[in-house]
Parts: C-alpha cells; sequence; structure tokens
C-alpha cells in the first residue's frame, strides 16, 4: 500500500535518513518506533508530503508521490499539536477537507454526526477548541483526517500530551477504532509500550536506519541486532565467542554463563566469532538453593530489588560480569515468600531456547 | 493572612502611585478640552463661560476640512501599506528561521527611538537631492517609515503565536497555499492586522514633525494648527479642533488595543502595548 524505497533525507550536513526501505500493508497498523531524533518524524512528515526526499521513492498504491503536494495525497495526519484551529468550531474543523467534494449542507452535517459518533463526542459539534480537553482534541484530529477517508492515516505521536492513564485507555480506543474503520495506520512514537500494544508491525529505527521491522512479538523474541534487543524491553548482555567442535554441534563460551549449547544450523556465526548472548529477565529463574539437575546455571548475590507492583526485578552480581544480571520474579503471593534478601547467595537457571545469540557490536 | 495570592496582595503605595502617574501624564492634556469651552479669548483662570461657539466656529472654515481631507487621505493610505509591508516582515520574522533576525528587528525598530526630526530632515534632503517635489505623497512616505515599528510590533505576536502545524493541517486536508490562507492564516491573524491598521491610521493622523519637513504647501490637519497658532484670537478654536483629535485617537487606539488582544494567549500578549 505505502512502499518507501531508498528513501533518504539530507538536511545541510545532516544525514536525517538514510537508505530507508518499508513497506506497509493495507489495513496494517504500523509503527515508526524509535528515540528522539532517529528520523521517524521526518519520515512520516515524507509520507505526507511535509518534507521532500533527497533519494528514493515513496509509493501510495502503486503512485509515486515525489510531485505530489500534500493538498493532493490521499494520506491524512493527526499532528502531535493536534492542530485544531481555533477559530472553528469542533463541526466546522471536522468539515475543514469536504469542501471540495461539493456535498450538500444536510449530507455534510450527517457526515460530521458520524464521526462525532465514531469519537464518542456526540453533542461535541458546536464546541470551540479551546473548551475541549487533551483527549477531546485528539479525538477531534482523528475525525478530521478520517473524515477523509484516506488511503492511510498518518499519526504524529497522539498519545504523546496525554496523561498515562487516558493514554492508555486511548491507545485501547485507537486499536478499536483502527480495527472497525479498516484503514491503514501509520504511527510514530517513542514509547515501546504503546507500539508493542497497537502495532501489527513496527519498524524500529535509530539515526536514520530502519534495524528491524517485524511483528511486536518477533522484535521481543527474536531480536536481530544487539541495538533492538537493548531498546525494546530490558535485556541481559553476555559477551562471548562460538566454538563448533564439529560441524553438527555448536557451543559459545559466555562470560557468567560458562558453556552453552546452541542450535548448529540456527547459529549464522562461524566457529571464533565473537557474538553477544541476549537472555530476558524474566527468562531466568531465580532459585534460592543450588538446583539439582540444570544443564544451565549461574550463581551470584542479590544487589538490589526493584519492587515493581505485579513483578519484582532483582539485580544479580554474577562472577566475571561487570554488569549485573537483571531477573524478573513474578509477584504470584502477597507477601513473596519466595522473596531474596539483599546479599543472599542465589542460583539462576534458564531453558536453552531463552537465550538469543546477536553478533558482537 | 492578607487577602490574595503572594503576588497579588493589595498594595496602598503602588495605588497612590499609579494615580500620581496618570494624573501627570493626562492633567496637562486635560487643559485643552477644559479651555475649549471657555467662553473667554485667553487660557487662564478663572474660566469666563460655557460656550460651543469654538467648535461651530470650525464649521465655517474650509481651511479646516481641507487639511482633514488631506489627514485622512494620508493616513488611510499609510495604514494600509505600512500594515501590508508589516505583515510580510513580521511573517519573515517569526516563521523561517532568518540568519541574524534579532539585529534585523533592531533595525526595524530603530525609528522608535532616532528622534523624528533627524528622519525628517534626513528624508528632506534625500527627496531634494533625488528631485522629488514635496507633497503628501513624500509625507506618506515619511509616515510609513514612523509607523512601521508600531505595525511590526502589533503584528509580530500573532506570527509567533502562531502554530505552523495549522497551516500544514489545511495543506493535509487538500487546501492549497492561497485557500489555507483565507481559510485559516488570515482568520487567526486578522485582529492583530485590523489593530495594526487602526494604530497606525491614529499615529499618522496626529504626527507633525513628518508632516512639516514633508509636506511643502499641503498641510495635514496638525500643521494646519501650527499654522493658526501665531493668531491670538484663533487660538480656542485650535483648542476645539486639538480636543476633537484627542478624543478621536483615544477611541481608535482602545479600539486597536482591544481588537490586537483578542483570541491571543495571555502569554502571547506582550510587546510594547501590553
Amino acid at each position: 500500500m505505502i512502499s518507501i524505497r531508498n528513501v533518504g533525507k539530507r538536511f545541510g550536513t545532516f544525514q536525517a535518513i538514510s537508505d530507508v526501505s518499508i513497506d506497509i500493508q493495507r489495513g496494517e497498523f504500523f509503527s515508526l518506533l524509535g528515540a528522539s531524533g532517529c528520523g521517524k518524524t521526518t519520515l512520516l512528515r515524507m509520507i505526507a508530503g511535509f518534507e521532500s526526499t533527497s533519494g528514493g521513492q515513496i509509493m501510495i498504491d502503486g503512485q509515486p508521490m515525489a510531485d505530489v503536494p500534500p493538498h493532493h495525497r490521499p494520506v491524512n495526519m493527526v499532528f502531535q499539536s493536534y492542530a485544531i484551529f481555533p477559530h472553528l468550531s469542533v463541526r466546522d474543523n471536522i468539515a475543514y477537507g469536504l469542501r471540495k467534494q461539493r456535498l450538500t449542507r444536510s449530507r455534510r452535517y450527517e457526515m460530521v454526526e458520524e464521526m462525532l459518533d465514531l469519537i464518542k463526542l456526540p453533542g461535541y459539534g458546536t464546541r470551540r477548541a479551546y473548551e475541549l480537553s487533551g483527549g477531546q482534541r485528539q479525538r477531534v484530529a482523528l475525525a478530521r483526517a478520517l473524515i477523509m477517508r484516506p488511503k492511510a492515516l498518518l499519526l504524529d505521536e497522539p498519545l504523546g500530551a496525554l496523561d498515562k492513564q487516558l493514554r492508555e485507555q486511548m491507545q485501547l480506543e485507537l486499536r478499536a477504532l483502527q480495527k472497525s474503520v479498516g484503514v491503514t495506520f501509520v504511527l510514530v512514537t517513542h514509547d515501546q509500550e504503546e507500539a508493542l500494544t497497537l502495532s501489527d508491525k513496527i519498524a524500529v529505527m535509530a539515526a536514520g536506519r530502519v534495524l528491524q521491522i517485524d511483528t511486536p512479538a518477533g522484535l521481543y523474541e527474536t531480536p536481530v541486532s544487539r541495538a533492538v534487543a537493548g531498546f525494546i524491553g530490558h535485556m541481559n548482555f553476555f559477551a562471548g565467542k562460538v566454538s563448533r567442535p564439529t560441524p553438527g554441534s555448536a557451543q559459545i563460551e559466555a562470560e557468567g554463563l560458562g558453556r552453552i549449547e546452541v542450535d548448529a544450523q540456527g547459529l549464522r556465526q562461524a566457529h571464533g566469532a565473537k557474538v553477544v548472548v541476549a537472555l530476558r529477565p524474566e527468562r531466568l529463574v531465580l532459585g534460592a538453593a543450588p538446583p539439582e539437575a540444570a544443564r544451565n546455571v549461574m550463581a551470584g548475590t542479590v544487589l538490589t530489588t526493584a519492587y515493581l507492583g505485579e513483578r519484582r526485578q532483582h539485580y544479580v552480581k554474577v562472577d566475571g560480569m561487570a554488569e549485573p544480571v537483571a531477573v524478573s520474579v513474578p509477584n504470584q503471593q502477597r507477601d513473596g515468600q519466595h522473596a531474596v534478601e539483599q546479599g543472599q547467595k542465589v542460583w539462576l537457571t534458564w531453558s536453552d531456547d531463552a537465550c538469543v545469540v546477536l553478533d558482537h557490536a | 493572612m492578607k487577602p490574595g495570592t503572594y503576588i497579588s496582595q493589595p498594595n496602598t503605595s503602588l495605588r497612590l502611585y499609579a494615580v500620581v502617574f496618570m494624573l501627570f501624564i493626562y492633567l496637562p492634556l486635560l487643559i485643552l478640552p477644559v479651555f475649549s469651552f471657555n467662553s473667554g479669548l485667553y487660557v487662564r483662570f478663572p474660566l469666563e463661560g460655557f460656550t460651543f461657539n469654538w467648535y461651530l466656529a470650525l464649521l465655517n472654515r474650509e481651511p479646516v476640512f481641507a487639511a482633514l481631507g488631506n489627514s485622512i487621505r494620508v493616513g488611510l493610505t499609510v495604514s494600509i501599506l505600512s500594515t501590508v509591508i508589516a505583515v510580510f516582515a513580521a511573517k519573515a520574522i517569526a516563521r523561517n528561521r532568518l540568519p541574524g533576525s534579532g539585529p534585523i528587528v533592531g533595525v526595524i525598530m530603530l525609528p522608535l527611538v532616532v528622534p523624528g526630526i533627524i528622519f525628517g530632515v534626513a528624508l528632506l534632503v534625500l527627496m531634494s537631492r533625488l528631485g522629488v517635489p514635496l507633497s503628501l505623497y513624500t509625507v506618506t512616505l515619511g509616515h510609513i517609515v514612523v509607523c512601521l515599528p508600531f505595525a511590526i510590533a502589533t503584528l509580530l505576536p500573532r506570527f509567533e503565536g502562531f502554530d505552523l502545524s495549522m497551516e500544514e493541517a489545511s495543506a493535509d486536508l487538500g487546501e492549497n497555499g492561497w485557500i489555507t490562507f483565507w481559510r485559516i492564516t488570515f482568520p487567526i491573524v486578522a485582529p492583530g492586522i485590523v489593530a495594526s491598521l487602526l494604530m497606525c491610521f491614529t499615529i499618522s493622523f496626529d504626527e507633525f514633525i513628518m508632516a512639516f519637513f514633508l509636506g511643502g504647501t499641503h498641510a495635514t490637519l496638525p500643521m494646519y494648527i501650527w499654522g493658526q497658532l501665531r493668531f491670538p484670537t484663533q487660538f480656542p478654536s485650535m483648542l476645539a479642533l486639538s480636543s476633537l483629535i484627542i478624543l478621536t485617537s483615544f477611541i481608535v487606539i482602545f479600539l486597536s488595543l482591544w481588537i490586537g488582544r483578542i483570541g491571543l494567549p495571555k502569554s502571547a500578549q506582550s510587546g510594547i502595548f501590553k
């Protein structure tokens, strides 16, 4: 639907975006995720037509967009500031883009009322922008764009200005809205949780490049690089080295973890390659006594514990490791029967498939 | 606790100061209307009697109306031209990341602090060098120089407070630049434009020095008054005329300040005319 081919953007000597290629399918909820300054907003504005490309091509429905100005592109945008027109009522804001469609007054009124129902603000048509709360402005901005029946709706950090509870509520509503109208959504966000919650697919960006495009589960479970692994959720990293004693087997000698067996077919790296083994805190199992029969085990002492409500995160000092290892334990019992104390000796175990092997970078 | 918050406590000495301040500025001005209704010829107490005659006398003088016509024509031209120029200037200063926009604003605001007589003489020399005959056109030119800083100071907060994504949103919803200007930019900036028009008109209407240097034989209203001051018998009528001018100016300036603040957020209501 939206096809971005080798697109670059240069501001003077600053390369904001380099060689980005992304394909967004019809009806997909697609997110561009990255820290501020990674080029995600610039990319979105290039799709909308507010920034030119310095190379490559953007196509919407097979049409090259290079010479199409913003007001002729079949996409609409929800701005970060919402950009609600202050001199117009909610109704006139929502109907703003309908002028060229030469509809009758009553048809236009009908369409606006439908939109007000859709965004759950019935009866708000005559309000002015300054009479609306942040969440309401955001809904009006959504309605104003959706009434145009765009091929894709572009959202620039639309939930950034809302407080946490409202943001979570709007995330659910946004997801439901997207499913009900079936329009392709392209969302820019720096909030990984938001991206994971909302998206069918996510492109992780850093320094103007796309690091990985995958489903939320794909990104979380099988990151392709250390940067992605570190950006999405919490991750423990262990530096190591590949050894392939026979063609059918592979092992990694990693600091802290010791020697671990890995799937020889699945491993890309050659014998002797430097790698990083990534292990999620919740994939580690914490025990207060040495395990009886576990292949993968490391011992350490608890440095600190963070209480996070639904779980505790323990930071464990493991011999041979500079950084403490994070272990996440769900709080299934009220006062944590299995709570461990600071300074206590503990043992961490994990299953073979918990490890993700990444290139050393 | 005293009523009011920490920074808005009632303060008697400050109030007294404010009253004295207002008296100092406006008491001398009050002399004009008071004596314009006095039946005596001379400005001295005690007042002799109440009369409308000085005002009625104005109606029978043709030169008054000629000068009034000149002032209005110059005022309208000056206010429109200054405002148009100021709209572009304010837009450029507020929008484009103009290199050195600080010094540029400084230069534009310079006529506020340079004595009018210096600008008047400079323009007079320039005009005579260029061989341009003095007329109402040269007065208009001088007035534009005087009015521009005021016009820009009125319009700049409008453009600085303008969220550029408004225009982008309009483009995004299918409107081209021209329609976007009329549907979005102009309505949001309009109160500033009206305020600037009114402000420039009053300034031009009251201005004397430029008119004196650049007017040649064509008198504006302030020049006419100046000319008549030589004749003692005309003095009360000039008081009447001046009172009328002050009244009009007050009304127009109040209108302009009031309109200029419509729809501006509190934080953007800064600048010279707060």
